[in-house]
């Protein structure tokens, strides 16, 4: 039983939890961008939380099925069709033998989610199954014709699932300052949490830079290279800053002025070039 | 020690030194910190990641600062019993000379210094399989290259500040290179799947 890859769109990986543990020889983390999706996703296929899905970037993908089987989309609202046929999102969806499964452009997001009934069983890497882009690590981003192998259904299918889903316009993404925002001035602590930020064209899973008035530092001198974490917003020499998503490295040389909280990176991950951020302390 | 809060999943441990976040990183590995996702470690830091299920910003802080109280955590480091890992290299270079010229030893000096002095690997990071080595020697210290390269060739074998380093694959990079090895640096079929892990020791030498 697989999918078979019609069209990837801009961007599509497998994507699971992500891997965890190699740190220390340089492997970070990767995993959905958007975890809360994704998990949305497998729970209503009745999946463990933990199996892998298609992380999909500004749709535009398009799969066909080989044997009967049952999916679902979560995460930025797509136009979707099933053999030419709308079909809705965040809901179970059966696709007959031979089913194409279409995806158009999103309105609003930037990351969609499908899930397969049994999971998308390609071979995991370091205990994962996730595609990291910038470390090379895991199943190469999807192509046309690359064949997904799902794996065994071990859950029912709930009879209904409760899913609020909205993605606003504006994001506000709480905070907590530091590691080190003594790095910095009075006046750029005030500025991260007074100002709107735009989401520049430079956004993928290793970070997202942002636009704004430039966050003045106090020291100036090089930060011996440090772990980091996804959330982290680290200020670059010209004072933007950039924050980090699934795929970044492990360490980093530039200065983390203040962290998103974890919950709250998951709604970054939806931010596509153009949004307005605000951060506030949590 | 100072910790630092790095978000609601993480603290920020930083030290003085190299040996201190070496011997605090041995430390916390061998603790069995509850809740405990990843240590990163790294020049001046260590990076204690864990799941806010599992336990509290403030008791993992408890049990961290409880670690590191402990009298071991003094900048001493005790590499008795480590994984010796040999690796052969030859030393052609193409910024031999110029290390050569930056330290006074000449090539010749700077591939005798290289290889008979014992390297240990502090930390990682940088991409899969690097690992940042240390040793004993302080007369290899040279500044990074002016330019970096935009693709160092893999395996090339390389000096930065304090630091020695072999490129796991291609890359972009402005270490100093004095050498070529093949050995196999990190294979994600193996277990473990990288060479230099924190805490090995390195010799570096010529082929026979």
């Amino acid at each position: 039983m697989s999918l078979v890859v019609v069209r990837p769109g801009p961007l599509a990986t497998v994507q699971d939890a992500g891997r965890f543990g190699h740190s220390a020889v340089g492997v970070g983390h990767a995993g959905a961008a958007d975890r809360a999706a994704w998990r949305l996703a497998n729970r209503l296929v009745g999946n463990d939380e933990a199996a892998a899905a298609v992380e999909i970037t500004m749709g535009g993908f398009a799969v066909r099925a080989t044997h009967p089987v049952t999916v679902a989309l979560s995460g930025a609202a797509c136009p979707v069709l099933v053999d030419g046929r709308p079909s809705r999102h965040v809901e179970a969806i059966r696709l007959d033998a031979g089913t194409l499964l279409e995806l158009g452009v999103p309105e609003r997001g930037l990351r969609s989610y499908l899930a397969v009934r049994g999971g998308i069983e390609v071979t995991p890497v370091l205990g994962s199954r996730s595609t990291d882009t910038m470390a090379g690590i895991g199943p190469a981003p999807l192509v046309a014709g690359a064949s997904l192998p799902i794996g065994q259904a071990l859950h029912q299918i709930p009879a209904a699932d409760v899913v609020p889903l909205s993605l606003p316009g504006e994001l506000t993404l709480r905070v907590l300052l530091g590691p080190r925002d003594d790095w910095f001035t009075l006046a750029a602590i005030d500025a991260l949490l007074g100002q709107p930020w735009t989401v520049s064209a430079d956004a993928d899973r290793v970070g997202i830079r942002l636009q704004g008035a430039p966050l003045g530092r106090r020291r100036r001198d090089e930060l011996p290279s440090e772990g980091c974490v996804r959330g982290a917003l680290q200020v670059s020499g010209d004072g933007m800053p950039t924050m980090l998503l699934s795929d970044h490295p492990v360490t980093g040389g530039y200065p983390v002025i203040a962290v998103v909280t974890d919950v709250d990176t998951d709604h970054a991950a939806q931010a596509r070039p153009g949004t307005t951020i605000r951060f506030r302390r949590r | 020690m100072r910790i630092m809060p790095c978000g609601d999943t993480a603290l920020l441990l930083e030290v003085g030194s190299l040996p201190e976040v070496m011997s605090l990183h041995a430390s916390l590995s061998a603790a069995g910190l509850p809740g405990l996702l990843d240590l990163v470690p790294a020049a001046r830091t260590v990076l204690v990641r864990f799941d806010p299920q599992a336990v509290s910003a403030a008791g993992i802080r408890r049990r961290v600062e409880r670690v590191s109280h402990l009298p071991e955590i003094s900048g001493r480091w005790d590499t008795g019993g480590r994984e010796l890992v040999e690796i052969a290299v030859r030393y052609d270079g193409p910024d031999l000379e110029a290390v050569g010229e930056l330290t006074g030893l000449g090539a010749a000096g700077v591939v005798a210094a290289h290889t008979n002095q014992m390297w240990t690997v502090a930390f990682g990071g940088f991409s899969p399989g690097f690992g940042y080595l240390v040793g004993t020697d302080h007369r290899l210290h040279v500044r990074r290259r002016d330019t970096p390269r935009t693709s160092v060739p893999a395996g090339s074998v390389g000096l930065a500040g304090e630091f020695s380093g072999v490129y796991p694959r291609s890359s972009p990079g402005g270490w100093q290179l004095i050498g070529q090895t093949d050995a196999p640096l990190w294979d994600v079929d193996r277990d473990p799947p990288a060479l230099l892990r924190p805490g090995v020791r390195v010799r570096f030498r010529e082929p026979a």
